[in-house]
């Protein structure tokens, strides 16, 4: 496990624990299922890896500098990991997000400095990246404007972290590669990656059955704006979940495995169950993304929208 | 009853684009049933056999409606109705 000392908290990013599903192997016996515990980095999710990529990447080159506001668009975890490596490493933050997040998601960026603008909840997340779009036109030199779904550190932070590790943890073993498309990053990068094995590896991702869904995190591409760095070609199948289906397996994994995880992971398993039951997979490999108490929604009392 | 009734991007496919539609009823359910009528498909996105789905939010005006009486909140003329997507997840109880 983790016994590491470290000089800085941007060291705690990745080599994070793969754990095998076998409650769940009961559904589909004589196949393993693996989980990849991406909340354990310092972030609490998988946010982690692309937030320091685009961030470190940006440094080198000089797109980032110490005069510049980080701002991106994004409602939840990867604006989690831009606020704690910003305060680590000393850059000012700045996410646009709807307004109806959560009082719970607001308070966790502000408490690392972050300074936080507001979108019209009625147009998600897509409307989150309008309004960024339009204040980095306003005034582009005092930005750098991160934006997770075009910029390539985002799956190269997976092709470089989450699949060379996959690969050391299960080795030979992995026929199947499970992972959710929100900004695509995690799925794109880490099959590039896989592809580069020297035997053929299913990557399979995991999509929103319906536009209006509640799998937070991840994207419907048909009704979306779709990211630039989406190749819709890259992996070898798409296969669509339910909400409810997300949802139930995000309860069954804390109940029977012990992993409290998010509807985005439930997804990912339930897509990885799925995949599990046929007769030429052998060990599926999925990405929980974060914790299940990323989610835990106010209180009647706390619940109050402003529009 | 007249009600304006403010649709979120994913369903927009449903409207012709529109972001805001209007429609009639003198309840949450007889909104969704005219909305139905008018824009086929609507419906069975909100709800399911048990009510709202999970992951749909309902607002009459600024109240979610699930702190009122559900689908079966009163309206008045001139009211709006806010279909927002759960994008802060978790079931509200």
């Amino acid at each position: 496990m983790r016994f590491r000392k470290m000089e800085s908290i941007v060291e705690a990013v990745g080599d994070t624990p793969l754990v095998r599903l076998r409650s769940l192997e009961k559904d589909a016996p004589g196949t393993k299922i693996y989980l990849k515990l991406e909340y354990a980095n310092p972030g609490g999710s998988v946010k982690d890896r692309p937030a320091l990529q685009m961030m470190l990447d940006a440094i080198e080159d000089g797109r980032l500098t110490s005069d510049k506001i980080l701002i991106d668009a994004t409602s939840g975890n990867t604006g989690v990991a831009y606020s704690l490596f910003g305060a680590a490493l000393g850059y000012r933050i700045q996410l646009v997000m709807p307004s109806n997040v959560s009082q719970a998601r607001k308070d966790i960026t502000e408490a690392f400095g972050t300074e936080i603008i507001y979108s019209d909840p009625m147009e998600g997340s897509d409307g989150a990246i309008r309004k960024v779009r339009q204040l980095v036109v306003e005034e582009p030199d005092r930005y750098f404007y991160a934006d997770q779904y075009s910029n390539p550190s985002n799956p190269r932070a997976h092709y470089l972290g989450t699949g060379g590790e996959i690969l050391e943890q299960v080795g030979d073993e992995i026929t199947h590669f499970v992972a959710g498309l929100g900004t695509s990053g995690t799925c794109m990068g880490t099959t590039r990656r896989l592809r580069e094995h020297s035997r053929e590896i299913e990557c399979i991702a995991i999509e929103p059955a319906e536009a209006l869904h509640g799998l937070e995190g991840l994207k419907h591409m048909a009704s979306s704006l779709v990211p630039e760095i989406y190749d819709p070609k890259l992996p070898d199948e798409i296969l669509p979940v339910g909400t409810d289906a997300g949802w139930d397996m995000s309860d069954r994994l804390a109940a029977h495995e012990g992993l409290h995880v998010g509807h985005s992971t439930g997804a990912n398993v339930a897509g990885a169950l799925e995949v599990a039951k046929r007769p030429e997979a052998s060990c599926v490999v999925a990405i929980a993304c974060d914790r299940g108490d990323r989610y835990f929604a106010p209180m009647k009392w706390e619940k109050h929208y402003e529009w | 009853m007249a009600v304006t009734v403010r649709i979120p991007t994913p369903l927009r496919s449903l409207t012709g684009g529109a972001d805001e539609v209007s429609a009639n009823g003198g309840t949450v359910a007889e909104v969704i049933e005219s909305l139905e009528t008018n824009h086929p498909g609507m419906k069975d996105r909100l709800c399911d056999d048990k009510g709202v789905r999970r992951f749909v939010n309902i607002y009459a005006n600024d109240e979610d409606i699930r702190f009122l009486d559900n689908l079966e909140t009163t309206l008045k003329e001139g009211d709006t109705l806010s279909i927002v997507p759960a994008i802060a997840g978790g079931a509200s109880l």
